[in-house]
């Protein structure tokens, strides 16, 4: 559900995908198992973990969590339990990326009373201090997680449909796919069309059809990523589908939003539309190819840009004569030589540590 | 519109929390709606009456804190009240401004039973 106009979700469709599912669900599942104990009864009995998932991009299949579990009669073993606060167990669905984190602590005890009496009263306050579009933060933050473990330099483009974003794609990619390798996604809210002209540049392409919705979100993305599997050090693209408005609030995971304003525009665009100027860190100026025939002044474009958002880069560009795409090349080049150059600082630095504990082993070992 | 969807918004963050805390019912929400986060405190008590109609929230009271709009003049070099966002500085006419505050849209807590 987008929680900027209201459009529904739910029928968002990845291309090739067989599952067509709502993904926000809830656990509650049980389990049992067995104990010998000492005298060599066998006791078997039944726990049931409530809880909730987030999902990320991990490959963290199996869960790992802490549980208490009390008995149905209320008998307490004495036992030692053969889990020691982690426990792996498997789910009837395969989705590679999830990641279990269960809290289900049954705590009665937590209210003003400090004990639970059925049927007594207990309000309470509870914090929750969250904001109104966490959930869809905590995918993009695992997104953007993921990416930078990679060296992935990732980019959203967004734009009002028509002004060129995809056309401006294929003609980047043309020029950058020789020197790295690049993925994309497209997000439409029907047909594959745009995928299928990414896919005639020779690199990977996924569709993502939005259904009613208007915009692409952290939880979609994270979807394609496992089915895109974007090499390390590459560029990836997302085209976000075709809205100034909604896809400012959803952040995907991606380093920069990158806004397309096209000349056969207003120039007040980015008054109208401000906060998808403002969410933006690049603007590119499209087709100004047809600047002589068009009665609109590139500069109070730019100043109307730079009046909602000071920090933007602008770049002016005709995707189908090539003006000016050099500048936006070179500036993703940048982006992609930082994001390699972080990932190399990360793997340095680990390296470091591992050596440090390893002298510390060894001192171990030594002075026994 | 926009006030429709986050309502329902609220409601799922405030039904997640009443699950976990195994609430039989919700008293009170307590929402933080900055002046600059395009949202219309009546419209969305309006949808929110209409979205919580059947859940656990049900009746519930729902508190709205105004959050005052601010933001960093850059030619001023200082924080200044701001009443639209993208606006000018009161103070210079300058649109070199940040918002800083007034752009929440936050479920704060919430009163269960």
């Amino acid at each position: 559900m987008c929680t900027v106009c209201g459009c529904g979700a739910g029928e968002s469709k990845i291309e090739g995908g067989a599952h067509d599912h709502a993904h926000d669900h809830n656990h509650d599942h049980g389990h049992e198992h067995s104990h010998v104990q000492a005298d060599g009864t066998v006791v078997t009995h039944r726990h049931d973990h409530a809880g909730e998932h987030a999902h990320g991009p991990e490959e963290a299949p199996l869960g790992v969590h802490a549980h208490t579990h009390r008995h149905a009669d209320g008998s307490e073993h004495s036992h030692a339990h053969g889990h020691d606060g982690e426990h792996a167990h498997s789910h009837p669905h395969d989705e590679p990326h999830h990641e279990h984190g269960v809290s289900a602590d049954l705590d009665y005890g937590a209210g003003p009373a400090g004990a639970h009496v059925p049927g007594l009263s207990q309000a309470r306050m509870v914090q929750i201090e969250q904001d109104i579009l966490s959930k869809n933060n905590t995918y993009a933050v695992a997104n953007r997680r993921w990416f930078d473990e990679r060296g992935i330099f990732a980019l959203n483009l967004v734009s009002s449909p028509g002004s060129g974003k995809t056309t401006l794609l294929v003609k980047t990619i043309e020029l950058l796919k020789a020197k790295v390798a690049i993925s994309v996604v497209e997000g439409d809210q029907q047909t594959s069309n745009d995928a299928e002209r990414i896919r005639a540049t020779g690199v990977a392409a996924l569709q993502i059809n939005t259904g009613k919705g208007c915009h692409l979100d952290g939880h979609m993305v994270g979807h394609a990523l496992q089915r895109l599997k974007p090499a390390d050090d590459s560029l990836f693209l997302i085209e976000n589908v075709g809205n100034l408005v909604c896809p400012a609030a959803f952040d995907l995971g991606e380093h920069h939003k990158v806004a397309i304003l096209s000349v056969t525009e207003g120039e007040d665009k980015p008054l109208k539309y401000p906060d998808m100027f403002r969410a933006a860190d690049v603007l590119l100026l499209n087709k100004v190819d047809l600047l002589p025939y068009l009665e609109f002044d590139a500069d109070l474009a730019e100043a109307n840009a730079r009046r909602v958002n000071p920090h933007l880069t602008i770049f002016r560009v005709s995707a189908t004569s090539g003006d000016g795409l050099s500048a936006w090349l070179n500036w993703i080049e940048a982006g992609l030589e930082a994001q390699r150059g972080q990932r190399g600082e990360t793997v340095a630095a680990l390296k470091q540590r591992v050596a440090e504990l390893e002298r510390q082993m060894e001192q171990m070992q030594a002075a026994k | 519109m926009h006030e429709m969807s986050l309502a329902e918004g609220v409601l799922q963050l405030v039904e997640e929390t009443a699950q976990r805390e195994q609430a039989q019912r919700v008293k009170l929400i307590v929402l933080e709606i900055g002046r600059l986060s395009s949202v219309e405190p009546d419209a969305l008590r309006f949808c929110f009456e209409a979205v919580t109609h059947g859940s656990i929230a049900q009746g519930a009271a729902l508190e709205i804190v105004d959050v005052p709009g601010a933001g960093w003049c850059m030619p001023c070099g200082e924080t200044v009240p701001m009443t639209e966002s993208f606006g000018a500085c009161p103070r210079c006419g300058s649109y070199q401004v940040q918002p800083t505050g007034g752009t929440e849209m936050r479920v704060k807590e919430i009163e269960i039973e």
